[in-house]
This record gives C-alpha cells, sequence and structure tokens, in this order.
C-alpha cells in the first residue's frame, strides 16, 4: 500500500470515528434567555425540556440513543438568537431545537435553522410571522398572537363591555404584535382605541404615559409586552389611582411579575390570555405531581418546553432520527404529549388553539376565570 | 390643565433623579476629562445594596419606615461610596498618564464586569422591594386633579438636599477648592501640595454616592431592577450631563431637570413612542447652539 493510501484510509477512519462518536448521543438544543431580564422564561423552558428528556431517556431514549441537551443562550436578543444558533448547527451538531422564546429571537433564528435542516419547536413564540414564513421546519406548541388577540378583544368587548380601551406596546416584536392583533379585532368589533402607545424596554418610569391615560379616561388598559415592564406600568397606574382594568397577554405569566409590580395587591385583578391550563389534560397530572415532588412549581411555559420535547422526540424517533424527514412527518401525525393530542397544520401551527381568560389575585397567584 | 400640571410634576421627578447620576459623570469629566461608562452600573449596584440593606434592617426586626429609609441610605451611599473607590483604583488610576482612550475602553471594561458580577452573584431574575411608604397628596384641579406621592416628594427633598450639600462642599470647603484646583491645573495644584489622585478618588466616591442616592430612591419607588437597569437610565444621565455643559455641576442638574421635563412634557402630550427622539434632538440642537452645553466653558486650548 502507498503511503498516499494508507493515509487515506487512515483519515477516513479518523472521519468515520467522529461520526460514531457523535452519533452516540442526539444532540438537542434548549435555546432561550438563560441570562438576562427575561431568566425567569429561560428557566421554564430548561426545567421543562430537561424533564421531559430524562423521562424520554430512561423510557429508552430515540432509537436506543441518549438525548443530550444543549444550553443556547439567547437573551432575547436577535443578534444573539443568530449566534447561538449557528453554534447549535455547527459547533454543537444539534438535530433539534426546542425554542426560541422571544419571537424576536425565533424568527431570525429559524431561518439558520432551515438551511441547516434542523427541526426547530418553539414552546412560547406567539408571532404570526414565525410560521408565516413558510418554513417547512418550524413549529409551535402554543398559539399565534392573532387567536390571543381575537381572545382578549372579544372578551373586553363582550364581557367587560368597555368602550375606552387604551393600547400599550413595548415596540418589540411580540408585545407590539400581540397588540396590533387585540386592536385590529377590536376594530372589527366597532370599538376604537381611545389611545395607541409604545414604551421602551428596559425602562421604568411610565408615569408620563400614565398620565396621558389617566387623561384619555381609559376603563381598559391593554399591554403587549412583557412583564418586567407590565410590572412597574401596572404598579404606576394604580399609584396614580387608576382603577382602569388591565389586560395582557402570555407575556406575563411569571411569579417574577408578582414582585416587579411590588406587591400582590397591584396586580390583584390583572386579566391575561394564556392556554388554556396544563393540569386540565389528565395526561399532564402525573408530570406535574413529579414536579411538584421534586420542589418546582411548573409555572408559565414549563409544561409547553416538556411538550416541545416530546414533539421532537416522536419526530426523530419515528424517522430514523432525520430532522428533516421528521419536519415532514409532523405535518400529517398527531403527537400524543402531556398537554392532549397536538395536531399540526401546514405552517406548523397548531390545529386547535386553546387561548382562556386568566386572572390574577390579591395573593399573586393567577387562576382561569370561568 | 391638571394633566399638564402632572406632566410638569412626572418630569421634575423623574429630572431630578436624571440630574443626580449625572453629577457622577459631569464631575469625573471635569477632574480627569474621562467619560465614567460604568457610572451606570454603579448605580445599578446601588439598587442591589438597597434591597440587601432592606432585607437585614427588616431582619434586625426594625419596622418603623424613617428609620428604614434612613438606615438604607446611609448603608448604600457608604458601600456605594466604597465601590467607587476600588473601581477607580484598580480600572482608572493606573492609567492616569496613558492616553484618554485607553482609559476609556477600561470604562467600559469596567461597567461589563459590574453587570456580569451581579448576575453571576444575584442571578439574572428581575429583583423587587416591597412597597414601603404608600400614599399621595392629591390637590383638585378643574374637574381633574394632581397628585405627587409621598415617594416622589421624598425623592425630591433628597435629591435637592443631596444637590444643596454638594454645591456647598465644592464652594465653600477645603475639600471643594482642592477639587476646584485639580479641575483647572491638575499638574499645579500638585506642584502646590495638593495630592491630585487623592482628589480624583474623593471626586469618584462623590459620583458614586450621588449615583447611590439617585439608587435608593428610585429602587423604593419602582420596587423593581435587575442587572441591566444602569444601562438606559445611565445614558439618560450622560445626556443630561452633556446637556447642561458636562464638567459642570449645576449644568448637571439644570440638563437633569430640562431632560426629565421634555421627556415627560412630549410623551404626555405627543407620543411617548417617540419621546427618546425628541430628547436627543432636543441635545442636538442645544449642541448646535452652544458646542459645550448649556452652562459649559468652552474649551481653552492651552498653548
Amino acid at each position: 500500500m502507498s503511503n498516499a493510501v494508507i493515509r487515506k484510509t487512515l483519515i477516513s477512519l479518523a472521519v468515520a470515528g467522529a461520526a460514531t462518536l457523535a452519533q452516540a448521543d442526539v444532540v438537542i438544543g434548549v435555546a432561550g434567555p438563560h441570562t438576562g431580564p427575561y431568566a425567569a422564561f429561560g428557566e421554564q423552558l430548561w426545567k421543562g425540556a430537561e424533564k421531559a428528556a430524562a423521562d424520554i431517556n430512561a423510557a429508552g431514549g430515540l432509537k436506543g440513543e441518549m438525548i443530550k441537551l444543549v444550553k443556547a443562550d439567547d437573551a432575547c436578543e436577535p443578534k444573539q438568537a443568530v449566534s447561538v444558533a449557528n453554534r447549535l448547527v455547527d459547533s454543537d451538531g444539534a438535530l433539534a431545537v426546542v425554542g426560541h422564546f422571544c419571537s424576536s429571537s425565533s424568527i431570525p433564528a429559524s431561518r439558520i435553522y432551515e438551511e441547516a435542516g434542523v427541526l426547530m419547536v418553539t414552546p412560547a413564540s406567539t408571532n404570526p410571522t414565525l410560521t408565516d414564513q413558510g418554513l417547512p421546519n418550524v413549529f409551535r406548541v402554543c398559539g399565534r398572537d392573532d387567536q390571543q388577540g381575537d381572545v382578549a378583544a372579544s372578551y373586553i368587548v363582550d364581557v367587560l363591555k368597555a368602550k375606552r380601551v387604551a393600547v400599550i406596546h413595548d415596540k418589540d416584536t411580540y408585545g407590539k404584535g400581540l397588540a396590533d392583533a387585540m386592536k385590529s379585532t377590536l376594530n372589527a368589533y366597532g370599538v376604537k382605541e381611545v389611545m395607541y402607545e409604545g414604551l421602551t424596554r428596559g425602562e421604568k418610569d411610565f408615569n408620563a404615559l400614565i398620565t396621558k391615560i389617566r387623561s384619555v379616561d381609559a376603563d381598559v388598559v391593554y399591554f403587549g409586552g412583557l412583564h418586567s415592564e407590565a410590572g412597574p406600568l401596572v404598579r404606576q397606574l394604580r399609584e396614580q389611582g387608576s382603577k382602569a382594568i388591565f389586560i395582557s397577554g402570555d407575556g406575563i405569566v411569571s411569579d417574577e411579575f408578582v414582585s416587579v409590580a411590588g406587591s400582590p395587591k397591584y396586580v390583584d385583578g390583572v386579566l391575561m390570555t394564556f392556554g388554556a391550563p396544563p393540569s386540565s389534560y389528565p395526561s399532564g397530572k402525573k408530570v406535574i405531581k413529579e414536579f411538584r415532588d421534586s420542589g418546582y412549581e411548573p409555572e408559565g411555559y414549563t409544561l409547553y418546553s416538556y411538550t416541545a420535547m416530546q414533539v421532537v422526540a416522536a419526530a426523530l424517533s419515528n424517522n430514523n432520527l432525520d430532522p428533516v424527514k421528521g419536519s415532514e412527518w409532523l405535518k400529517s401525525h398527531s403527537v400524543n404529549t402531556v398537554m392532549g393530542k397536538k395536531d399540526f397544520d401546514d405552517k406548523g401551527d397548531l390545529t386547535v388553539s386553546d387561548y382562556v381568560m386568566y386572572e390574577w389575585d390579591a395573593q399573586g397567584k393567577y387562576h382561569q376565570v370561568n | 390643565m391638571d394633566i399638564v400640571l402632572q406632566q410638569l410634576v412626572n418630569g421634575l421627578t423623574l429630572g431630578s433623579v436624571y440630574g443626580l447620576i449625572a453629577i457622577g459623570y459631569t464631575m469625573v469629566y471635569g477632574i480627569i476629562g474621562m467619560i465614567n461608562f460604568a457610572h451606570g452600573d454603579v448605580y445599578m449596584v446601588s439598587a442591589y445594596i438597597t434591597a440587601i440593606a432592606i432585607a437585614l434592617l427588616t431582619f434586625f426586626g426594625i419596622e418603623s419606615f424613617p428609620i428604614i429609609i434612613i438606615g438604607t441610605l446611609f448603608l448604600t451611599v457608604a458601600v456605594t461610596g466604597a465601590y467607587g473607590w476600588v473601581i477607580e483604583r484598580i480600572a482608572y488610576r493606573p492609567l492616569r498618564n496613558s492616553s484618554r482612550l485607553s482609559v476609556l475602553i477600561s470604562a467600559i471594561g469596567m461597567s461589563l464586569i459590574l453587570q456580569n458580577y451581579v448576575q453571576l452573584s444575584q442571578g439574572a431574575n428581575q429583583q423587587g422591594v416591597p412597597t414601603l411608604l404608600t400614599g399621595a397628596i392629591r390637590f383638585t384641579v378643574g374637574d381633574g386633579f394632581v397628585q405627587i406621592t409621598y415617594m416622589k416628594l421624598l425623592i425630591l427633598f433628597i435629591s435637592l438636599l443631596g444637590m444643596g450639600v454638594l454645591t456647598y462642599v465644592i464652594q465653600k470647603t477645603k475639600l471643594g477648592r482642592m477639587c476646584r484646583a485639580t479641575q483647572q491645573d491638575r499638574k499645579m495644584a500638585s506642584i502646590l501640595g495638593i495630592d491630585t489622585d487623592k482628589v480624583i478618588s474623593t471626586v469618584f466616591v462623590i459620583g458614586a454616592m450621588m449615583a447611590a442616592l439617585a439608587g435608593v430612591l428610585v429602587t423604593l419607588d419602582y420596587g423593581a431592577f435587575d442587572f441591566y437597569v444602569g444601562f438606559i437610565i445611565g445614558i439618560k444621565a450622560f445626556t443630561a450631563a452633556v446637556l447642561g455643559g458636562i464638567g459642570s455641576l449645576p449644568g448637571a442638574m439644570l440638563g437633569g431637570l430640562i431632560l426629565g421635563l421634555s421627556e415627560a412634557l412630549f410623551a404626555g402630550l405627543i407620543s411617548s413612542d417617540y419621546k427618546d427622539v425628541f430628547s436627543f434632538s432636543l441635545l442636538v440642537l442645544i449642541l448646535i447652539i452652544r458646542p459645550s452645553g448649556l452652562l459649559g466653558k468652552p474649551e481653552v486650548e492651552k498653548v
């Protein structure tokens, strides 16, 4: 054998060896804001995905191979989302991603996953654009903001019978998208908002804005955004003596909303739209109990993240760990999850959305409004 | 009418907070000609110390509000002052004789270090302190009302007091004379026997203490903060310092008030989407007319 041939053989052996090593685990990324002001949501995503992966591995893994999770931190910043997406795809060799959290991160990251043929299932990004882009690999196990906005708008019109609605958003993809969706349904009902304005993410003083809300005499304030701004906003609203009903979306489902608002008394009566409580699905009871036994309350998006991991697992294990075929497969098969049976349409949205209205109480807990 | 008055109240309290933080930027610039980009993060650190101080005081069974607020102010201002001293000592003094650019980069590095240090040691989550002082004074105006919460009154009172004391110290005391001498000509001051390194340290400590005053007051008022909270308010305070004339103490206060009022009035009467655009346009306009800010002295080129 000539030297060149030996060298080639050695190289191919080495490559094959490396490939086998990489095949030993199925790498799945969990992408979200693991640090930064929205880290509470990143924790929900991680806890849910971690438990789902542990449960799947305990039951034999995917085709006998173990799931290995990789944390990818985007801090809810679009630029960082793109760079962690590239890292997941290139150096971690992820086959699928559970995430991201913020829509403004999910949308740019989704294109990188599409190019690399990686399956993406987001537990939380609700902005319609994400699936409207028409990428074949993108799915979500939550609803869409237009559905969420519909639920909020019809509640405002039918139940609250409000005429003077102030619409506030945080100028971000998610917050503004949600506020716009709510506004357009509201207008379709024939109610014109009395005010439509944006605030700056990261600021804490909204007094000027609130004085303006007071001046237009709003009886409902609808806010599209996250709890870090919603907390100070609702607190300053109450401090200025406004009794307007405060409604927001699924961006405030975290206990932190109460601590940011300063006291449970400020969040008392705040309404929000969010998916039907996971405990209403019989299949979720066992997992919820196990979470609680381990000392963790599976609030907000924890079970959505668990569900997303189950969807990823079903797509991969039924298609020989091929994420591209898995994406195709998901569009024609339903998956049994802790949150019931999930079916996806051609865009990757759930066929059934389950938004309901919740109310926060004076103890700082939320429960479904009947 | 009531709405305009209310916006004036909102703007005044916001502006006095900007002014307090702007003092740190302007004094440091005045004395060594550098922009201390870590200053916003010193403010952020003081927010965390506030929460720790409140927790400590309540842990020792103190429940009366005046004692808690005085204790918290005292503890936070002292600890944050120490931070100011340490930061100057490790990040800026070793670079005293190098180019301005190196110090600037060192300041940006310090800012990142502080953010990440707080994030790692305190967690990335949103933090909150409970509401301690509630209630407000209301004036009926026409068919509406104007209100100012007791907390906002306290903010106005303490910031005015802080600024007053500082002005007195700079104008009337020996320490103030040393500061002004160092500001005018550092080399000459040191020849005349002033320990300029010590004066510069003192200026950093004073700047940090003023930021801590703002940190305590704002944290008690809004109740919410995280490790990133120094960024926006730092930028705003820096703008206020430039607006008023960087290097000038009354300029920082004036700049803070103008910025706070313009934000509140624009957000309240026109649109909150573009209030920052408005504030920065105002800044550009003022700098075109008066390149060294409202109360700044034009830099004289020394030959």
